[in-house]
């Protein structure tokens, strides 16, 4: 282990002493004093290193005798995960004073999630892969459950808990199955192995732990704890659940496909292909039912993975350029859209039915603009930017010659986009009543008009990420 | 500067919309009031730099004028242009907007609202017709249904909700099937500028699907997504169902640019992709058009005589008169095309004007019931003219240009289809039958309702609305070659790449042209 080994882990390590160190420090001050300070400095930290990462990594290195990688595409999705992060952490702060529930636990929690995400998505062995993801799963089993004294809180705990580690023990069979065919752990070793003809024993390893990775990405039919859980939990911690962990769990999907099976992707293909058909359609439809705009998110999100695997399974480097560019688009706009979802309550207390938005566009109505630009783009329709998130992954379909998947697609976004537009109805068109309370912190309200703009204003040139994710994808895909 | 004028006047009315949003503040009469007048101005100076365009337009270059271009994202382009096609509807768009936002002077609701998303969809419009970019003509098509679903929406009727659902999903399904197709096109021509895809040659052998014979292959199959789009929009028989419902719930202004400017972009659609870029599997697909257009004709005019509601029945004489659009597209003949362009432009100030006449006494008496009205010529003679002209000028009558339309494509269809143009020929009679019945029932007869006792003839400004309507009916109407001089190069030039195009040993299932 040399220097340069360490190095290329600095962001990881600074994070992680920064934790334990926060975690002493706010102990030994006595209960929750410095838990918005927290806040705000992990933040702080988050974007610096987002800048950092961004700012100062060149070229590939894979380090620790090819545990973990650095490259341009892992860059990618830590920048987005640590921006995303910053940006839920801060725009939950004061509804969480509001309601006694920011506790130092938090801020550090979400700090030990994201060193989790960040080595998930620079793995270069199943071991790497596996130590990510239980520690970012792990914190956010607890987050999920943290507000103690509520019983659907402590139920969204203990349901994510459950199939959390369900999902956990199907990865590490079909890990196990991997390395027993593989003969090694390395993701570059158990390339050249499936180059040479894939035994069946490693199929099964490939599939069970594709299923694995499936609960976390929540695809279906592997969705079923993603309502529930982000119904139960507090919302700011739903907000998180929806961005960050998402993108790192993508990500992950990407890297385990293409580094350590990239030689055949006739065998991944259509195992991503259904999950992704499988999540659109359910997405769509599920969603129309709903009466709660935290479960509609929930279902939102299924389908959006359903997109973004579009990507993925088309095997080539435009779809996981394509995929990059979904996620990152997806992120902001749930950013936008849970800062909404925050500020809505009534008397006091927070409300997430979706008809008590009824005539909400009369009594706030930029709030209601930005909310309406946010959804359109959330349906993908142009010219908001969440339009080239799709036709990104559907050109990349239809480029690969996967034209049904596309159609799909095409088909699935139409079902959605009834969903979407109810909100919109009931914002604009509802029946006469007194709308929710929006009682938003400057923050919140920078980040939903923000994003709103993003939405617009994106259609110029997509703030120039496309060539970024052209060479992350490059980098991944040889 | 010259390359620049066709954005400027597409994204001048954004401009002002994000004006009003940003500083225009408060909801008293003076805040509405100056959101009415910034609209009527834009719109206004809109048309006046459009006019610059088209007196410096050439009309025997048969390529893109006044052509700009730009990097995208995504390996795209920001292309605008146009040509002999295209420039009429870019100057009905900006001719009937300063007359739709002056004809909602009388709303108090949301009005600065309103004149926002009548502005951006001004914006939308334009950019459908100057677009010379697949994705950017996606793009503004698409984003168009936004402020259209918010107007009826807000602004609308009874079950307003409800027909903007149906408004919204109807086209959007059909969009992106089109969107599928142009990603598909993208593949095989390797770009998405519209002017180098007109000039590729997209493979027609027919191939085998699911044990079908797709003759006309690809074209076939590009023609059919796009079809899907451009025919719901148009409103074709029979996916027009959603077209009645959106225009009775519609506000007047709604309904005025719903059918003046937005049927004619299924129109213009075909016009600029299915005819020149799949000419093979528009022929192979031409004679079912043309027998969907005949029975829109002859069926959508027989639901019009049944109709109660004022605003359903010319939703539906719409839907009969896009019949003809169609029938004179697929006709594929200098006559036909000329014909169809002429009827869209003829039908956008004589249906935006019918519209606006429903709306005069739907201003006064709040409803659109036929049988609420009767009598109307003894305390509205000026309103019982002006309606009485647009009812002639619907059914047809020569010396307007609802004639003029009808009569090119009835004489473009004949030649290519006998059948076709006989039945077609019978949705004129019906077409006076029910106008003419209509106008009846609400303008001739004794006064007998209470209600209408005290209704009171048109205003000085409603009068104004409807004075450049008439102008352009008549003026288009005695001396159509102010329209047919400019289109005519480009339409011959389209017609003759067509048949150019056509197989020489011929396709199988192609009765509709069968020399």
């Amino acid at each position: 282990m040399t220097s340069a080994d360490f190095q290329t882990l600095l962001p990881e390590i600074a994070l992680a002493a920064y934790a334990m160190i926060a975690l002493i420090v706010a102990v030994y001050t006595g209960k929750d004093k410095l838990a918005a300070t927290l806040v705000w400095a992990t933040a702080g930290l988050f974007v610096a290193l987002a800048l950092y990462i961004g700012g100062t990594g060149e070229g590939e290195r894979t380090v620790f005798s090819g545990l973990f990688t650095d490259d341009p595409f892992a860059r990618f999705a830590k920048v987005t995960i640590l921006i995303s992060a910053a940006a839920v952490l801060v725009m939950s702060q004061d509804y969480m004073t509001r309601r006694e529930l920011l506790r130092f636990e938090y801020p550090v929690l979400a700090v030990l999630a994201v060193i989790g995400m960040m080595v998930m998505v620079s793995s270069a062995d199943l071991i790497t892969l596996y130590m990510g993801l239980e520690l970012q799963s792990l914190s956010l089993y607890v987050v999920a459950s943290l507000r103690r004294d509520s019983a659907r809180s402590s139920e969204a705990g203990l349901k994510y808990f459950v199939l959390g580690a369900l999902s956990s023990g199907l990865l590490l069979y079909g890990a196990s199955l991997v390395y027993g065919y593989a003969g090694t752990t390395q993701f570059a070793g158990i390339l050249t192995t499936v180059q040479d003809g894939v035994p069946l024993g490693l199929l099964f390893g490939l599939v069970f732990m594709l299923a694995g990775l499936a609960f976390k990405v929540s695809a279906a039919p592997f969705h079923m704890w993603t309502p529930d859980v982000y119904e139960g939990s507090p919302t700011p911690v739903t907000a998180f659940f929806a961005t960050a962990p998402k993108v790192a769990a993508m990500a992950l999907i990407a890297r385990l496909v293409q580094d350590a099976f990239g030689g055949i992707p006739g065998q991944w293909g259509q195992v991503l292909a259904a999950l992704s058909v499988a999540s659109m359609f359910l997405g769509a439809v599920a969603a129309i039912g709903q009466r709660d705009i935290k479960r509609l998110m929930a279902y939102s999100s299924i389908a959006h993975m359903g997109y973004a695997l579009i990507g993925l399974c088309v095997g080539t480097a435009y779809g996981v350029q394509a995929t990059l560019i979904y996620m990152a688009i997806y992120v902001t706009m749930n950013v936008g859209t849970f800062a909404f979802i925050l500020s809505m309550e009534r008397d006091g207390r927070p409300v997430s039915d979706i008809a008590g938005l009824n005539q909400f566009a009369k009594k706030e109505p930029l709030k209601a603009l930005a909310m309406l630009v946010l959804l359109f783009s959330l349906a993908g329709v142009p010219p908001m930017v969440g339009f080239f998130g799709k036709f990104y992954v559907l050109k990349a379909a239809v480029d690969a010659g996967w034209v049904w998947l596309a159609v799909a697609g095409a088909i699935a976004s139409v079902i959605g986009a009834f969903y979407y537009l109810r909100v919109v109805y009931f914002m604009y068109f509802g029946a006469e009543q007194e709308p929710v309370d929006s009682r938003m912190a400057p923050v919140q309200w920078a980040m939903l008009v923000g994003v709103a703009a993003i939405m617009v204003l994106g259609v110029i040139n997509l703030f120039g990420i496309e060539p970024a994710a052209a060479i992350a994808a490059e980098a991944l895909v040889r | 500067m010259e390359n620049q004028l066709l954005s400027i006047i597409t994204f001048l009315p954004l401009v002002a919309a994000i004006i009003l949003a940003l500083f225009m503040r408060g909801d008293d009469a003076a805040a509405r009031q100056g959101a009415k007048w910034l609209a009527l101005f834009t719109t206004t100076a809109t048309f006046v730099i459009s006019l610059f365009i088209l007196f410096r337009f050439d009309p025997s270059n048969t390529g893109f004028q006044f052509v700009e271009e730009r990097q995208w994202i995504l390996g795209l382009s920001y292309k605008m242009g146009v040509d002999g096609i295209s420039i009429l509807f870019v100057m009905l768009t900006t001719f009937l907007m300063p007359i739709t936002i002056w004809s909602c002077w009388g709303v108090e609701t949301r009005v600065k609202e309103y004149m926002i998303a009548f502005l951006v969809l001004e914006t939308l419009m334009l950019g459908v017709f100057c677009a010379l970019d697949l994705v950017l003509f996606y793009l503004f098509f698409e984003a168009g249904l936004i402020p259209m679903f918010l107007i009826i929406g807000i602004w609308g009727g009874k079950d307003r909700i409800y027909a903007a659902f149906k408004f919204f999903l109807y086209t959007f399904l059909g969009s992106v099937l089109m969107l599928v197709a142009m990603i598909a096109m993208y593949l095989d021509a390797g770009t998405t500028d519209i002017v180098k895809l007109l000039a590729h040659d997209f493979g027609h052998e027919t191939f085998s699907l699911l044990g079908f014979q797709v003759v006309g292959g690809l074209q076939t199959m590009l023609f059919l997504a796009f079809f899907a789009s451009f025919a719901v929009k148009m409103p074709m028989w029979p996916v027009h169902t959603w077209l009645p419902d959106a225009h009775v719930q519609a506000p007047t202004a709604g309904s005025v640019v719903l059918a003046a400017i937005l049927l004619k972009m299924g129109g213009y659609g075909f016009l600029r992709f299915s005819l020149p870029m799949f000419p093979v599997g528009s022929d192979v697909m031409a004679p079912l058009v043309l027998w969907m257009s005949a029975i829109a004709i002859v069926y959508t005019s027989l639901v019009a005589l049944a109709q109660t509601d004022m605003k359903k029945l010319i939703a539906y004489s719409s839907v009969a008169h896009m019949g003809y659009v169609t029938m004179g597209i697929f006709a594929a003949n200098q006559q036909g095309v000329d014909g169809a362009i002429f009827q869209m432009l003829s039908h956008g100030f004589i249906s935006g004007a019918l519209f606006l006449c429903v709306g005069v006494i739907y201003d006064r008496m709040h409803t659109r019931e036929i049988d609420a009205y009767g009598g109307l010529v003894n305390r509205m003679p000026a309103y019982a003219l002006v309606f009485m002209f647009f009812t002639m000028a619907n059914v047809g009558l020569p010396g307007t240009s609802g004639f003029v339309g009808e009569f090119l494509t009835l004489m473009g269809i004949f030649q290519v289809n006998t059948w076709v143009a006989a039945v077609a020929a019978t949705g004129v009679i019906l077409s006076a039958g029910y106008a003419l019945w209509l106008y009846r029932r609400v303008v001739f007869g004794d006064l007998i309702k209470e209600a209408l006792k005290s209704i009171t003839d048109m205003d000085r400004r409603e009068k104004a609305i409807f004075a450049p309507l008439i102008a352009m009916t008549l003026i288009l109407g005695v001396y159509p070659s102010l329209v047919t001089d400019i289109i005519g190069p480009s339409v011959e030039a389209l017609v003759t790449d067509y048949q150019a195009a056509q197989p020489a040993d011929g396709l199988a299932l192609n009765e509709g042209h069968s020399e």
